[in-house]
């Protein structure tokens, strides 16, 4: 009744994989890959054009995919790694285990944006998301937020991307004066959640009157639900942006087909899927335009975005005086 | 010779969990050198331990008299009210705080009602919120099993101190004291510990980084920090919490020595009087407290419940595959360790109670270091998860099980070996048949928190290995919410069902 010994007794009718068709590797994250993401209809337009078998494996989210791939080093059998965003691409760079992705084509972001390593495949705008059935004044700004009687709830920055995008977004804005706007936010928010499911779970069970999510959150609801009453409050900050990426691995085992998919992830027949599965804009607007509804969004004036090795530098100061400010 | 080999099999089983639970913390890198604690992982050890301690002595405060008044009293409904006792244990975290939420939150039954009396609202949100979602997880467990201390009382001894004349007081000092004195320290001491280890409610209900635990700081270094040796040191701190808090408790605990009965079931007497009204109020307080977020939970995941994804059945069918293959495998160490501590020993007690300080996620990323350069992780998705809930059940079936196999072992040891009874003999005539009641109930429950648990699947989950409870949380990430209420329904309906089932079993085997 020794535990291990049975699970290695279970591995041996573990099944072998044949090996016909070359096989692409992905590592992602989980909500990509699950039925209601991209990933089902990534895999079935790519595996139309490239005579292989596109095979995910996911974990949880951005940041726990660039762990995952720290442990795994340069063994990984992946030979794409698609859903870390631009807050963590320089602890990515730093392990040297990405190639440059050499491919020329640009991208439709409404801020320049160009990495050698990693290429975007989606964005979207952080934004604190309401119902207009039961918010009658929206602030206009985090110092509109603070100075309210308004109930919100954000994830934590220590355990989820959203989190960390919020601090940087507060620091972006504010410079010197975030850690003033999170002390004066401390009343507002409800509670921090690990990760972004909790956070929404807890709004749409009526827990706060605004969550942080995205611009583009709206859109889930008015398109599958047919839900017209939430909304993304439009600050006059400006918002911060999360741009998704994906790199190919220099231990890349089928370095052809990594370099083939990053181009087939520009082309329509990849990014036109992102909008109503993952809910974020495409990084290349596709040819038939975006899905209706997404017309309904709101369009911040100013986006804000740090490069990525700002954002690293800004994480841990940032996140001292976050702790700090809040746990007075 | 049977007998050094019966004392080698749960020695090597010792070893092998201590080695489970050590090599990955040395496939992180521990190392002793530099050994201190930052200010931030200070606070977070001092909030540790504040709402542990705290949930712990609540829970136990609150299940004495529910449990001695379940003891005592018959009525319409008691079998599935300790049944439903089962059921928050069950819940998947986010699952049962939504339902806590549905109840005590800012827009939840008990605020409506204040609101409508014109009384200021409650908040949840806070060191108050963790400790009552703590003792709303822990409480029914710990009135299960001094339930079970009270049930194991052989009814000759109330008859005794009936026929003497003893007042309700002398019955509790010379009957029900020793007994929780025996019972009280196992049972403080799970709760203590799982909620040293608790991460997901002390954040979502904490109101903010005060409410920062281990656990999270773990969850840091693992997930953003890349910082492996820190999140080795951490867990390496909380199995030491868990080492003391097991001296302490095992200092504290008696044996309360009643001796043998005949196995008679009968319970302590039932009082008359202002303490029929006390029993009643304990039970009927507790079943509100339980029955209103499961009602909430069961609310929620109706409506969506008939337009479930079909990936839902296969989901389910490979939760109730590892549930039950963890449940074989936990029940079986934990036997074996019961009848070794059974004798008098320390040690298998130790080892079966270090898993419950075990972080799951350290545990998994140093397993992933350890297994990744020889097997293809998602390959070994179902025998780790298997085997990771099988260790980390272990504590909860062995304290179900040791007291009981100790007053057997005190009671039937010196009859047995007269009659020249071991091995199989042994096991099959007496154990089996005088252990099946905990027997049941810590299958159950293995079976049921195999069922709920997702720390380690997420680690090697490949494609299209999906778990029901990883499932749920997919739907979620989707804005599914709806339809993960309704999934974590069906994995709470499942669940329970797998406890039901097992705990009935054991009551209808040990009754015949």
């Amino acid at each position: 009744m020794r535990p291990l010994p049975l699970a290695l007794a279970l591995l041996a009718v573990a099944p072998v994989a044949a090996a016909q068709t070359p096989v692409l590797n992905i590592l992602t994250y989980d909500s990509f890959t699950s039925e209601w993401g991209p990933g089902p209809a990534v895999e079935a337009a790519f595996e139309a054009v490239c005579a292989c078998d596109l095979v995910f494996s996911a974990v949880g989210d951005g940041a726990e995919l660039l762990a995952r791939l720290q442990l795994e080093g340069a063994r990984s059998e992946a030979s794409v790694v698609l859903g870390l965003d631009t807050n963590l691409t320089a602890q990515a760079t730093a392990t040297g285990l990405f190639a440059p992705h050499g491919q020329t084509a640009g991208n439709d972001l409404p801020v320049p944006f160009a990495d050698p390593n990693f290429l975007p495949y989606d964005w979207g705008y952080f934004a604190f998301v309401y119902d207009q059935a039961k918010l009658a004044e929206v602030p206009q700004s985090f110092e509109d937020l603070a100075a309210s009687n308004l109930k919100i709830v954000i994830q934590d920055p220590r355990s989820s991307t959203p989190g960390l995008g919020l601090l940087l977004w507060v620091k972006t804005a504010y410079g010197d004066r975030a850690a003033e706007i999170w002390a004066g936010l401390a009343d507002n928010i409800v509670t921090v959640t690990p990760g972004w499911s909790e956070a929404y779970g807890m709004f749409t069970a009526g827990e706060a009157d605004m969550v942080l999510s995205y611009t583009t959150s709206p859109a889930y609801h008015l398109i599958a639900e047919n839900d017209a009453t939430k909304a993304a409050a439009a600050f006059s900050e400006g918002h911060y942006m999360q741009v998704e990426v994906a790199g190919k691995l220099a231990n890349a085992p089928q370095p052809a087909l990594a370099d083939q998919f990053l181009a087939f992830m520009g082309t329509d027949a990849f990014q036109s899927i992102i909008p109503t599965t993952n809910w974020m804009y495409p990084a290349h607007r596709p040819a038939a335009g975006l899905p209706d509804g997404f017309d309904q969004m709101i369009t911040p004036a100013k986006p804000l975005l740090m490069t990525a090795d700002a954002a690293q530098a800004a994480r841990k100061p940032a996140l001292d005086e976050w702790l700090t400010a809040l746990s007075r | 010779m049977a007998d050094r080999a019966f004392s080698l099999v749960p020695a090597g089983l010792a070893v092998a969990i201590l080695l489970l639970l050590l090599g990955p913390l040395a496939a992180l890198g521990l190392s002793f050198q530099g050994f201190t604690l930052s200010g931030a992982e200070l606070a977070a050890l001092r909030f540790t331990l504040l709402q542990a301690a705290l949930s712990a002595v609540l829970a136990l405060l609150l299940a004495v008299p529910v449990a001695r008044a379940l003891a005592r009293r018959r009525f319409w409904g008691r079998g599935l009210l300790i049944s439903t006792l089962g059921a928050p244990f069950l819940l998947p975290v986010i699952v049962a705080v939504l339902g806590l939420l549905a109840v005590f939150g800012r827009a939840g039954w008990v605020n409506s009602g204040l609101a409508t009396l014109g009384l200021p609202e409650f908040s949840i949100y806070g060191l108050q919120g963790v400790v009552l979602a703590h003792v709303f997880f822990n409480m029914p467990l710990a009135v299960r099993m001094i339930l079970q201390g009270w049930q194991a009382i052989p009814a000759e001894r109330f008859r005794l101190a009936a026929s003497l004349g003893f007042s309700p007081a002398a019955t509790r000092r010379h009957l029900e004291r020793p007994m929780l004195r025996e019972v009280l320290p196992g049972a403080g001491l799970v709760i203590f510990v799982i909620c040293l280890t608790s991460f997901a409610v002390a954040l979502m209900l904490g109101g903010g980084p005060r409410a920062t635990t281990i656990e999270l700081a773990i969850y840091q270094a693992l997930r953003f920090d890349f910082d492996l040796p820190t999140a080795a040191r951490l867990a390496l701190l909380q199995f030491a919490l868990c080492a003391v808090a097991y001296l302490v408790a095992t200092r504290i605990s008696l044996p309360s020595g009643f001796g043998a009965g005949q196995g008679r079931l009968g319970g302590p007497p039932a009082p008359k009087g202002w303490r029929c009204v006390v029993d009643g109020v304990a039970i009927a307080a507790v079943a509100l407290f339980l029955a209103l977020p499961l009602f909430a939970v069961v609310l929620n995941g109706l409506p969506g419940l008939a337009a479930l994804p079909a990936s839902v059945w296969a989901a389910a069918g490979r939760s109730l595959l590892i549930a039950l293959a963890s449940t074989a495998l936990s029940i079986s160490a934990a036997l074996i360790l019961a009848l070794a501590a059974a004798r008098g020993k320390g040690w298998p007690a130790l080892a079966a109670t270090l898993p419950l300080a075990a972080s799951s996620l350290v545990l998994g990323t140093g397993l992933f270091l350890i297994l990744q350069p020889y097997f293809r992780p998602s390959s070994l998705a179902l025998p780790v998860t298997m085997t990771i809930n099988a260790a980390l059940s272990l504590p909860f079936a062995f304290r179900i099980l040791a007291p009981e196999a100790r007053t057997l072992y005190a009671d039937y040891q010196r009859l047995g070996s007269s009659l020249g009874m071991a091995g199989v003999a042994w096991l099959r005539w007496v154990v089996l048949p005088r252990l099946s009641r905990p027997l049941g109930f810590a299958a159950g429950l293995v079976a049921a928190l195999s069922m709920g648990d997702l720390g380690v699947i997420a680690l090697f989950a490949g494609e299209g290995e999906a778990t029901l409870p990883l499932l749920v949380q997919r739907l979620m990430g989707a804005y599914r919410m709806g339809a993960a209420a309704s999934a974590a329904l069906l994995l709470v309906v499942l669940s329970f069902a797998l406890f039901w089932g097992f705990d009935h079993w054991g009551r209808r085997y040990a009754v015949t």
